[in-house]
């Protein structure tokens, strides 16, 4: 597996948010800003990389009939460490993703990546894949909280972008701006893709 | 010789009404004039001032999308002027240029050209634009001018003031007021009496018919009317809320728009019927003032619903 060209394909045509559609219930509700993106993303791709690795590692013991309950309680087992230790050191943030990190263990990237990839795949290649997918999807909800960020608040990564009496525009702090901006960088994506796939 | 070809060979219709898409949207622009001569009438320069710059940057707008992207789109057609009057109508007459733009653009390039363009839209890219300016900018888009006042005094409107103070402190508004326009609020909603002189104009040339705005303003008047009865000391006349708000623009403007209404004469019932259940809701229970805007949009998604459920009778069909 050639490892750059695993890594465009997950950051652009096959990123889980902007290529494959996958996971938008916490895209859409957690990037209220850029930080809480990549706070959100990244620990999906810590849950990511290591049900994957471990997926991968059990590939030959689970019983295929029982299957999905066995890879949800991997999933579940890295969650909860996660959620445990954002709680512990990043309380801040834990606070404003909320449900959205005990939820990742209904994340379908993970779900999916485990049971399309990693019960397939050697540990070395899950592993790469759950990083390259989890970094791609710490991209798309990084992408997507700047712009947000930026319309709805007027600041980036928490530092003021526009004098403070300056209007913003509130809605795309709001829900509907979530899917607005989103359906934006879906099409610029779209292009992206594209232009990467003419190169090749 | 040449044999004359008499018989055409076409698909219906064969009978052409000489209508265009151009004549009908400057035949709309012509019958808002009266409305917008009483908006000028009540707050001056201002008024004129929003309307133009609204107008011009729709027109731009689709100027640059027919440059760029889509060079069949006839951008001097009417339907970029036709949705910046409408849009100017919706706005205070106080409203700064920019908010003027983010609207331009919101209804031109959210509400309009993502769908495709002129005839797929969705939703009214007037009302698009009304909504997210309102949720966006709350402060700028709820202090209305008051009207015959031209050194910035602002003030709620009629709607605003039932909302926050009662139905006591709407008492001392006298019906004619609100139907001629004398009271606070965005350039359309003022005068109820000049839209309709203004839309008497459409019925005549049979743009819009008489189902969406009779069933839409007379559901707002019954539903208001029964809660009134129940109890008058807590709900308003079912008269104000008639010549209140921008009812008499939603109605006979808004929900009519051509693209996003249904087609047969019941679907058009049931579809006015939504509107003004869905308003009256939003103004008595609501925590919105004003709930014609919400209420169309929503309204809007059920079009394609209603137009397959309610499809017009064909002629000679079997019924």
């Amino acid at each position: 597996m050639n490892i750059k060209e695993k890594a465009i394909k997950s950051f652009f045509m096959e990123n889980p948010v902007t290529g494959l559609l996958l996971g938008l219930c916490p895209t859409l509700a957690t990037t209220t800003s850029a930080e809480n993106g990549i706070g959100m993303g990244l620990a999906t791709t810590f849950v990511l990389l290591s049900s994957n690795v471990v997926v991968s590692l059990l590939r030959n013991v689970i019983p295929n009939r029982v299957r999905i309950p066995a890879y949800i309680v991997v999933i579940a087992t890295f969650v909860t460490i996660v959620d445990m230790s954002m709680q512990a050191t990043l309380y801040q943030l834990h606070k404003t993703l909320g449900l959205f990190i005990p939820l990742i263990v209904v994340n379908c990237i993970i779900l999916g990546r485990a049971e399309a990839f990693a019960s397939k795949n050697t540990v070395w290649h899950s592993f790469l894949d759950g990083l390259f997918m989890g970094l791609g999807f710490t991209f798309s909800l990084f992408i997507l909280g700047s712009v947000r960020e930026i319309l709805g608040s007027g600041a980036w990564l928490g530092i003021r972008l526009i004098p403070e009496s300056w209007n913003t525009i509130l809605v795309f702090v709001l829900a509907p701006g979530a899917f607005l901006s989103l359906g934006f960088i879906l099409i610029g994506m779209e292009r992206l893709s594209r232009l990467f796939e003419r190169g090749k | 010789m040449e044999a004359k070809n008499l018989l055409i060979m076409d698909s219906s219709p064969l009978g052409l009404a000489g209508e265009s898409t151009r004549k009908i949207m400057y035949s709309v622009v012509l019958s808002l004039l009266p409305a917008l001569g009483v908006s000028f009438w009540m707050f001056g320069w201002a008024a004129v001032r929003v309307v133009v710059l609204t107008s011009l940057f729709c027109i731009a707008l689709e100027a640059l999308i027919a440059k760029f992207f889509n060079s069949k789109i006839d951008y001097l057609d009417g339907s970029a002027l036709v949705t910046g009057i409408l849009l100017a109508m919706n706005l205070p007459s106080n409203a700064p240029w920019w908010l003027l733009l983010i609207g331009s653009i919101v209804a031109i390039i959210i509400g309009k050209q993502v769908f495709g363009g002129l005839g797929q839209n969705i939703f009214n890219p007037a009302l698009v634009a009304r909504v997210f300016l309102l949720i966006s900018f709350p402060l700028q888009m709820t202090s209305w001018p008051v009207p015959g006042q031209f050194d910035g005094t602002t003030g709620a409107t009629p709607l605003g003031i039932l909302k926050t103070e009662g139905v006591g402190a709407i008492a001392k508004l006298k019906t004619a007021d609100l139907a001629l326009g004398y009271v606070g609020g965005s350039l359309g909603e003022i005068s109820a009496l000049a839209l309709l002189i203004g839309a008497a104009y459409l019925f005549y040339k049979k743009y819009i018919t008489w189902e969406i705005p009779v069933s839409f303003i007379g559901t707002v008047f019954v539903f208001t009317a029964i809660f009134y009865w129940i109890n008058p000391q807590q709900y308003a006349s079912p008269v104000f809320h008639l010549f209140s708000g921008g009812l008499f623009l939603g109605a006979l403007y808004m929900a009519t728009d051509m693209v996003t209404s249904p087609i047969s004469g019941r679907a058009k019932l049931i579809f006015g019927f939504g509107c003004g259940f869905f308003t009256a809701l939003i103004r008595l229970f609501g925590s919105y003032p004003e709930g014609v805007s919400f209420a169309i949009l929503f309204m809007n998604a059920f079009v394609p619903l209603l137009d397959r459920y309610f499809p017009e009778k064909k002629f000679g069909m079997q019924s």
